[in-house]
């Protein structure tokens, strides 16, 4: 089942060209990870799928990213709408200075649930969600910076969770965190696929091959490849993922 | 020869004193230091000395809970002056901290990059005009609009209350906007991403997200805010008709630093220690809501930061 496709996909940062004709299907409830050298254009990429790139200026959009069938780049799109349905972990932890509760629940009050024993209860199960559940739920009204860098990410995660996302847009979602930490988050992803779409970019191409179902080959804006992971890691078809995979470039 | 050392610089001081360089300028900065630290309790304990007998010979109670203030016939009651500084301050604080927390808002996040630009210099060249303009301005604009208001309820025309108030909101604004400003934009761009990624409007990521993680930047300048207008004098004097009675809106009011600076060219004897008195009170109050308004206002600001 496919949950989001781009079909011919440009955007230009100005005179910079960024994404070249992007097509690509991405399947529901798999993980695909989008790997590439720094400047390829996967974290553009991935921005363009719930809109991120929107106050950026001078840029230039073109083509559709259609996401269950509905053209998000449509005028008649609600992008609040949009980025509830597809959710966002960026690269470094970043918790607002608020208590871990608050964290959790600021998705939910922006979108107007006051009711104090439903935020209770999502906060509980997107912490759960989030494997980290056990690790705070005695000091939910502590501020969420005190908690270690690992620990911070899953928190986001848990508050990207709370507004019940279908996607998870994770942008290098471990490149800031040591490797326990990443091992954790990692164990999380497979997890969450189970029940949500997860696209990550990541810049450690083990961490592809580890935990991904897809992966696209993103190179100077275009995707060169896309295919089973373990298709690309085993036998990429074009050259020059091979000569990305076994490090002889990026 | 495993454990050799060939070293061809060492790492030791050849002398046994540090540099001369830095002793003098740890010296330096000591000094600089103690400068400000020293005067501050010079000034506290001057206050103290010269105000605290005053106050003792008319009596505390009598001093700060009296209501009429005559020195010709030694009546030195100042309460009509600290209420009325409190309701003066007070009114001005109210009007002006969400008109400048709107005015940052709309400077950091709404404001095209240019106007933003343009408009905080404005801004910033207008914290630095002499108080005295201000009063003008008070005088020429303010007051003969509540002339108007004093003449429709049939009370005669004089300084007010609310002028002083008026000419403290706009005396104001621009210490609380700047400092505002300044805090707003040094929260991480981040939370404003991360709050639009979970699908909030740009409202609700400024005022939920960006507004309260700088929170205690704009309560430092509330606090400068009220300093400022609870110490105004010349401005305030222009404006206020000055009559030393109990506050009314639209009626003369007397503020402490007017109580002081009114009578100061001609007092001599009890009096003039009567307005040393005073400003041990202005004192006293200007550290009371300081510490009152950091404290409540940045209570509650659980930002975690270590």
């Amino acid at each position: 089942m496919t949950k989001i496709i781009t079909e011919n996909l440009h955007l230009h940062y100005g005179e910079n060209h960024a994404l070249r004709g992007i097509d690509l299907n991405i399947h529901a409830n798999k993980i695909t990870a989008l790997i590439g050298p720094s400047g390829c254009g996967k974290s553009t990429f991935l921005k363009t799928l719930n809109r991120m790139n929107d106050s950026v200026p001078n840029i230039k959009i073109t083509g559709k990213v259609l996401l269950d069938g509905e053209d998000i780049y449509d005028s008649t799109v609600d992008v609040t709408k949009l980025r509830k349905k597809a959710g966002m972990v960026f690269q470094s932890p970043n918790p607002f200075p608020m208590s871990i509760y608050d964290n959790v629940a600021y998705g939910l009050r922006i979108h107007g649930i006051k009711k104090r024993v439903l935020i209770d209860e999502i906060v509980e199960r997107s912490l759960q969600g989030a494997a980290i559940w056990d690790e705070v739920k005695d000091r939910l009204r502590t501020p969420a910076l005190a908690l270690s860098g690992g620990q911070q990410q899953r928190l986001c995660i848990a508050r990207t969770l709370a507004v019940s996302p279908e996607a998870i847009l994770m942008d290098e979602p471990t490149s800031a965190l040591d490797p326990i930490s990443t091992m954790k988050i990692e164990e999380l992803m497979s997890e969450l696929a189970k029940k949500y779409t997860v696209v990550i970019v990541t810049h450690n191409m083990q961490q592809a091959a580890r935990i991904s179902d897809y992966t696209a080959f993103f190179l100077l804006g275009e995707m060169i490849e896309y295919d089973k992971t373990n298709n690309i890691f085993a036998a990429p078809k074009d050259q020059r993922t091979e000569n990305y995979i076994t490090g002889r470039f990026g | 020869m495993e454990n050799s050392i060939t070293r061809t610089s060492s790492i030791t001081r050849k002398r046994k004193l540090k540099k001369p360089v830095e002793t003098i300028m740890n010296v330096i900065f000591l000094i600089c230091g103690l400068a400000a630290v020293v005067s501050v309790i010079l000034i506290s304990l001057y206050m103290v000395f010269s105000g605290a007998p005053a106050i003792a010979k008319i009596g505390p109670l009598k001093f700060l809970a009296g209501q009429i203030w005559n020195p010709e016939v030694n009546d030195f009651g100042i309460l009509p002056l600290i209420l009325s500084s409190v309701t003066a301050t007070g009114l001005a604080i109210l009007i002006a901290v969400p008109a400048a927390l709107c005015a940052a808002i709309f400077l950091t996040h709404i404001a095209k990059k240019r106007v933003a630009t343009v408009l905080l210099f404005l801004v910033e060249l207008l914290a630095g005009i002499p108080s005295v303009v201000y009063g003008l301005l008070g005088a020429i604009l303010i007051v003969p609009l509540v002339f108007k208001a004093q003449t429709a309820l049939g009370m005669p025309m004089s300084g007010s209350l609310l002028s002083a108030s008026i000419v403290l909101v706009i005396m104001i604004l621009p210490t609380i906007i700047s400092v505002s400003v300044a805090s707003i934009n040094t929260v991480p761009k981040q939370y404003n991403d991360v709050s639009l990624a979970l699908g909030s409007s740009k409202m609700q990521s400024i005022m939920r997200a960006i507004i309260p993680a700088a929170k205690s930047g704009i309560v430092s300048g509330i606090v400068l805010g009220v300093g400022r207008a609870i110490g105004e004098t010349m401005a305030v004097m222009m404006v206020a008709g000055n009559a030393p009675i109990m506050p009314e809106l639209l009626k003369p009011a007397r503020l402490l630093t007017v109580g002081i600076s009114m009578e100061w060219a001609y007092s001599s004897g009890l009096h003039r220690d009567a307005l040393y008195g005073i400003g041990l009170v202005l004192f006293v109050f200007i550290m009371i809501i300081n510490i009152l308004l950091s404290s409540i206002l940045k209570k509650g600001n659980n930002t975690g930061n270590k």
